[in-house]
């Protein structure tokens, strides 16, 4: 009997096995060629094969030797349920099944802390879809029409202040500005949120991009989308396109200093600075990017040699962060000449209201907005412990948060935004507006762009590859190769068309509610089947 | 619905002039309640224009708190008119067992002081009056403030007129401008501090429609003034802006309809105007208002203001003729009471228009 020791890995450790039909199979390869994983290889077995050889059936066994697709039994190699040999396969003859009995996840912790992408997927409940848009205008106070009338779907992005601090004076009779006040942008309320070049491949990030200014440009919504941490191609800092970016500054600082060297050449000025305090896929640790993913361009736009690159934690100030934060926005604020709004993201926590409180104290009027990102928001990498085990989730966060400043009558002057699982289910419109309704202005996403881009990942533990350099669908990959799977217009045409249907449902909850502006904190609008959920958010419970 | 009305006059008129404007417009609310505001009074309180007047209803015991409570604060009582009800059986009525308007002096030492600091005293004792009878569940106090008179009561608005003998015009009880309600609850229990006009230092306003906005307003509302309270009503709302905006911020009038109903931002960008109206939107995006609604307003100087909503989803008219200018929900009221005047010249203001007049009956309107 062959040796067996019980402690070698086989197909059954493995989260995702391949079902694979030999008799279908014509050994192309394409499926081997495919994965980008290295989870199947092509291999020979011995069969046991009833033939016959006369005009009449006279069966006859033998034994041979035919060559087959394996997987490829080991951790390091483990499929990841990608399903790129089912799409390739001309035959129908392989595809990958989750294997519910598997013990990959205890056995993977050999060489320190598992890694990946992703967003948590232990903690994907759903809150949202617990509430219903409720309180239906009728009879004496009626629903609008979602198509005949128009609705004023925009966001503030930058310092709000309060009408008694506006610069007003007073001449024949008219308002007019005595000097400026802080810039404020209307935006739309949809930001896509920071993916940086590295985390993304570049042809992703140029798809979203793409998207970006085709939103502005054809469709006329005002689309902002930040860049993430790692800095912009030089050619998009001197354009005009700039105007629809939001610069990102995280610990790190990648990639600024090309941004400020392109500065003295920047023909518009960028649509805001997002200071990246934390990221709810990972709260309290910084950014990370591994060295396979830090390719030559990558090096370039970051100026950091090939290596694995971990943001710290924190931004690193002489006395404490609250001192380097209001470092930063001043000087910031002060590189565009406060012509730039400045926001703040943070990982949603415990403390996001104190953190809040504190904005809202801001003695400059520098803060132009606060973006809370909570548990269910991805990552390009991260520890899976942090993904799945530490975060905060969003919902109530963002309730909790406007609810201090309307105790304090400052509501709307630094705009909240929520996003971490906005549009997991795929409906963003219903999330956000539900989100606006709590109190967000607006709400951002990241994980959805380049799931339509073509991305297959999910909370389920379905690929979830995005740290190894292997994406296999060119978008979280700098693998030359690899890029080249994703057709950038297409993937840019899904992401416009998405987002075109987005603002016709937004319209189509906007009015049964009626209401032509977005309804920011109108609570009252909705109702929770939760009683729990209803009575944390201060909604009304109905069943 | 509720319907809603006012009458602006150069010669002044009797409450029950109101009630015909009201009366053929009955279709559009269901007889659940009847108020007006009377500003620039004449009859018996003509001596007492300059002095503060209390418009309360009220229990017996808390007829007596608030005359404890007035002479603790050193008003003195000038003048008084308690209506002497006609109790007939049968009127639908909800009476209360007082009714008190009451003429007071400033206390000694405030005498002299600047109207600014004699408003802010006013509102003051008013809140207070409010907070007495409220806790002890003994009455309501609607305004405190000189040359205005407040009443409101749930019933049939014409059983209520009967009641208080508004029908008699025996000219002890006149007004050069009445801004009128009559009531069609929805939303909310009928409480009297729900009916509309509602007054706030020189400020009267009443609203024919729905405010969608109402939490936002009120949540906002509710940390800018002290005079911000109560909210039974959706309306408030329009008030407490109106007077934010030109109380506090002391802002011209025409802004106030930037605020409830600001122009879309299309519209702005196109605008000389456009950074003053995109901070205003900006910095009172919690005050716009949205839902179907008219209001009716006057201001402290004597002015009166109407305006829709900006979808335009309710109406008003306003007519007028020599002496006299009306504003209605419905045009069937302003026939009733100045069936000669010209029609062609009535006034339907659309959705980006507010309609002034002034104190010489001068009808302006303005383009948003
Ligand atoms: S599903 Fe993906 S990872 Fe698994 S074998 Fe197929 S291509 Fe490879
Ligand atoms: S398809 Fe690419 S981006 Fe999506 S989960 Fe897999 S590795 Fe990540």
């Amino acid at each position: 009997m062959e040796a067996i020791k019980s402690q070698d890995i086989g197909k059954a450790d493995l989260k995702w096995n391949i079902e694979y039909l030999p008799e279908r199979c014509t050994m192309c390869g394409s499926c081997i060629a495919t994965c980008t994983l290295g989870a199947i290889e092509a291999g020979v077995v011995r069969v046991d094969k009833t033939y016959s050889e006369d005009f009449q059936p006279t069966p006859l066994r033998t034994h041979r030797t035919i060559p087959v697709i394996k997987q490829v039994k080991s951790i390091a190699n483990a499929c990841v349920g990608c399903g790129m040999c089912e799409k390739v396969c001309p035959n129908n003859a392989i595809h990958p099944v989750r294997n519910r009995d598997n013990r990959q996840t205890l056995l993977s912790r050999d060489a320190g802390p598992i890694k990946r992408g992703g967003r948590t997927n232990l903690n994907a409940q759903r809150t949202l879809d617990h509430i219903i848009v409720g309180r239906i205008s009728q009879m004496t106070d009626p629903s609008l029409d979602s198509i005949r009338h128009t609705f004023d779907i925009r966001a503030p992005f930058g310092r709000v202040l309060p009408a008694e601090k506006l610069p007003f004076v007073l001449k024949d009779g008219k308002l007019v500005m005595a000097h400026k006040a802080p810039p404020v942008r209307w935006i739309y309320p949809l930001i896509f949120s920071d993916m940086s070049i590295g985390a993304l491949s570049t042809r992703a990030w140029e798809a979203v991009s793409m998207a970006v200014a085709y939103l502005n440009e054809k469709c006329g919504l005002p689309v902002r989308m930040s860049s993430g941490e790692g800095g912009m191609p030089s050619k998009l800092l001197e354009s005009e396109q700039l105007k629809y970016m939001i610069l990102q500054i995280a610990s790190g600082h990648f990639g600024w200093n090309r941004i400020i060297k392109a500065m003295p050449r920047m023909k518009v000025d960028p649509a805001g600075v997002l200071i990246k305090i934390g990221q709810g896929a990972k709260p309290g640790d910084g950014g990370l990017l591994q060295a396979a993913k830090v390719a030559e361009h990558v090096q370039a736009i970051r100026g950091v040699p090939k290596a694995t690159l971990s943001s710290p934690p924190n931004h690193q100030g002489l006395y404490s962060i609250e001192e380097s934060v209001q470092k930063m926005h001043l000087s910031l604020n002060a590189a565009f000449g406060f012509r730039v709004p400045v926001a703040i993201k943070c990982a949603a926590s415990a403390t996001s209201v104190s953190v809040y409180n504190n904005l809202l104290r801001d003695p400059y009027q520098i803060c132009g907005g606060f973006f809370i990102d909570g548990i269910q928001g991805g990552t390009g990498a991260a520890n899976e412990i942090s993904l799945d085990h530490t975060g905060h989730p969003i919902v109530s966060k963002i309730r909790d948060c406007y609810l201090a400043a309307v105790k304090q009558g400052l509501q709307g002057q630094i705009p909240l935004y929520g996003g971490g699982g906005m549009g997991m289910t795929g409906n963003a419109a219903a999330d956000a507006f539900k989100m606006i309704c709590l109190g967000a202005n607006g709400v951002f996403v990241g994980k959805m762009l380049i799931q339509l881009l073509g991305c297959v990942g999910n909370e389920e533990g379905h690929c979830n590859a995005c740290n190894t350099g292997k994406c296999p669908t060119g978008i979280c990959t700098q693998d030359p190769r690899l890029v080249k799977r994703l057709d950038i217009d297409r993937g840019a045409q899904k992401i416009v068309d998405y987002v075109l249907t987005f603002d016709k449902e937004l319209r189509k909850l906007m009015a049964p509610i009626g209401n032509s502006s977005l309804p920011v904190g109108r609570s009252d609008a909705l109702v929770s089947t939760d009683k729990a959920i209803a009575e944390q958010l201060g909604i009304q419970y109905v069943c | 619905m509720c319907r809603i009305g006012s009458i602006k006059s150069k010669v002044a008129f009797s409450p029950s002039k109101a009630l015909y404007l009201m009366l053929p417009q009955q279709e559009g609310h269901d007889n659940s309640g009847f108020a007006m505001v009377m500003q620039d009074l004449y009859g018996i309180f003509t001596p007492y224009k300059d002095k503060p007047l209390l418009s309360l209803a009220c229990t017996q015991r808390g007829a007596q708190m608030v005359e404890d409570f007035m002479d603790s604060h050193n008003f003195e009582q000038l003048a008084e008119w308690i209506p002497v009800p006609n109790n007939q059986p049968g009127l639908d009525i909800k009476a209360m067992p007082y009714y008190i308007f009451r003429n007071y002096d400033y206390p000694e030492y405030y005498r002299d002081k600047p109207m600014a600091e004699k408003e802010e005293l006013l509102l003051d004792i008013r809140l207070k009056l409010r907070k007495i009878l409220e806790d002890a569940d003994e009455g309501y106090v609607y305004s405190f403030w000189p040359d205005v008179l407040t009443l409101k009561e749930i019933g049939d608005p014409r059983d209520i007129a009967t009641y208080f003998r508004l029908w008699d015009d025996n000219g002890c009880l006149m007004a050069k401008s009445i801004v009128v309600q009559c009531r069609q609850n929805t939303n909310y229990d009928i409480v009297r501090y729900a009916a509309h006009p509602f007054f706030l230092q020189g400020y009267t306003l009443c609203a024919n429609g729905e405010n969608t906005f109402y939490t936002k307003n009120k949540e906002f509302q509710k940390s800018l003034h002290r005079g911000y309270v109560g909210f039974e009503s959706d309306s408030q709302n329009f008030l407490y802006t109106l007077h934010y905006v030109l109380h506090e911020l002391k802002w011209p009038i025409k802004y106030y309809k930037h605020v409830i109903t600001p122009l879309p931002f299309g519209e702005i960008e196109q605008r000389e105007d456009k950074e003053v109206l995109k901070a205003i939107r900006q910095s009172l995006a919690n005050l716009e208002i949205n839902g179907p609604n008219t209001i009716i307003a006057s201001l402290p100087d004597g002015r009166m203001i109407t305006c829709c909503d900006s979808k335009k989803l309710r109406p008003v008219v306003v007519g007028q003729t020599e002496d006299t200018v009306a504003i209605a929900s419905e045009v069937c009221g302003l026939n009733e009471i100045m069936p000669e005047r010209d029609m062609t010249k009535d006034i339907y203001p659309n959705e980006r228009e507010v309609v002034v007049i002034d104190n010489d009956l001068e009808v302006q309107r303005w383009k948003q």
